[in-house]
């Protein structure tokens, strides 16, 4: 425990913040995106943003797997489920999400449907083995943390030849979106959103490494910091941001030393680019089509891909006109203006996908800014 | 989704999984993403996965770093206060 409680002593967060409170300029503001919903929920549930000099605001990025999935690959999912000869299998988060027509995997699972959750993917090779009758899909989302896994497993069914097992691929990249926000027209032209610098994600960079962000701290001239997920890594992320930002530097620089490297994992990169490949354009929520932002599997493992084994096909569906999801992973809005947030969508009887997952900024206000929650007029 | 959390390896099972612990939890976790695990190394765990191994060397550095600047500047114990609702 010694490598998580320590990096939550109250003591240094208190001297961090006065390091922090001496470092700022008074006269300027310094926004900066903290991109992973981790590290959304890390700031609210230890109160760092208490200890924030004023001047310090903190955007929430789009680095929620579930929050990012657009709906029209959820409802796939669902008609997946809902054949009579398939189990399909997700993580957690997945169930809860709300697809189309207030649809989501939970209520396809109460009305019958083979729907398991696991907490590692390898949990759904076991249960194709179990079951050689069933069509055994695994439900695969999330950004380059999650990625590895999944491949292994394709290329562990192929091993194993497992016959009846395949993927529905919906994993995303993380640059890609870094990209889309930094090019996106509120950033660009109407300056609606300010991002000064970005807190990196120390997970996902604990795999593909510290450079794939020098291109954007180069090209946009915004400064990283890749930090870890405890709030003493957060707050030391932000002081060497301040710190790049008043030297006018942009650069990227390594908070999370034990666990990131330039180079990231590289048998865990290969093992991906074995596997899965880019595809020329994926859709995401709230960011729309991004180019080269998600995978697909290969198709020299083609036969474990669920979207070619069912023919999947992936339709278009309207947002509920009322759901502020899409702005608040674009950073554009905070949960609270949203007039669904705590009133008519909550965590038990989520609307939104941020409501849902335990990386969306919505749960994170309702969770632990029960106040902050508007008055019903 | 992306949370994952350092553990120590206490036995090797086979060239595909440890147990490791953490917290008096323990867990099977699978060491396909990364080559020579030994016992006591601490991993970093994703979704029943070592993705990486934990540098206790630098972790160690960070620690110390955050022990000097609090006994410097000193601080109230409890300014981070988990709101676990």
């Amino acid at each position: 425990m010694r490598y998580v409680r320590g990096f939550r002593e109250g003591a240094a967060a208190a001297a961090l913040a006065e390091l922090l409170e001496a470092e700022v300029d008074p006269r300027r503001e310094y926004h900066l995106m903290e991109f992973c919903g981790g590290h959304t929920h890390a700031i609210f549930r230890y109160g760092v943003e208490d200890l924030l000099p004023g001047n310090v605001r903190l955007i929430h990025g789009p680095g929620c797997p579930v929050c990012v999935l657009a709906v029209p690959r959820l409802d796939a999912a669902i008609e997946l489920a809902c054949r009579s000869d398939v189990t399909l299998v997700s993580y957690g988060d997945m169930l809860r999400v709300p697809a189309s027509r207030r649809r989501s995997l939970l209520k396809a699972r109460a009305q019958g449907a083979d729907v398991r959750m696991v907490y590692s993917a390898s949990e759904s090779l076991e249960i194709a083995a179990a079951h050689p009758d069933r069509q055994v899909v695994f439900f695969a989302i999330g950004f380059e943390t999650t990625t590895p896994a999944t491949a292994h497993i394709i290329r562990e069914a192929q091993r194993l030849n497992l016959s009846n097992f395949s993927v529905y691929c919906n994993h995303v990249v993380t640059p890609a979106a870094i990209q889309s926000i930094l090019d996106s027209p509120e950033v660009r032209e109407w300056g609606q959103v300010r991002v000064d610098g970005f807190i990196g994600p120390s997970h996902v960079s604990a795999v593909i490494g510290s450079r794939p962000y020098e291109y954007f701290a180069e090209e946009y001239q915004r400064p990283v910091v890749i930090a870890g997920f405890e709030p003493l890594d957060v707050m030391q992320a932000i002081h060497m941001l301040v710190r790049q930002l008043n030297a006018h530097r942009s650069c990227v620089e390594n908070q999370f030393t034990r666990g990131v490297s330039r180079d990231g994992n590289v048998k865990a990169q290969r093992l991906v680019a074995e596997v899965l490949e880019l595809r020329p354009s994926f859709e995401w929520r709230g960011l729309g089509e991004l180019p080269y932002s998600g995978l697909r599997i290969k198709s020299a493992y083609g036969e474990f891909d669920a979207e070619r084994r069912f023919a999947v096909q992936v339709q278009a569906a309207p947002e509920n006109a009322a759901c502020q999801c899409p702005a608040i992973i674009r950073g554009v809005k905070k949960p609270t203006d949203c007039a669904l947030f705590g009133t008519a969508c909550t965590p038990r009887n989520p609307i939104g996908s941020c409501m849902v997952s335990a990386e969306g900024a919505c749960a994170a206000y309702y969770k632990y800014r029960r106040g902050a929650v508007r008055a019903v007029s | 989704m992306c949370l994952a959390v350092p553990a120590q390896v206490v036995a090797l099972l086979d060239d595909q999984w440890v147990e490791t612990e953490m917290g008096g939890i323990r867990s099977r976790v699978s060491i396909a993403l990364i080559d020579g695990v030994a016992l006591g190394d601490y991993l970093i765990i994703h979704a029943g996965f070592a993705i990486t191994r934990l540098d206790v060397e630098e972790a160690e550095k960070s620690l110390a770093l955050f022990d000097e600047i609090a006994a410097h500047l000193g601080g109230p114990v409890d300014a981070l206060r988990p709101r676990i609702p």
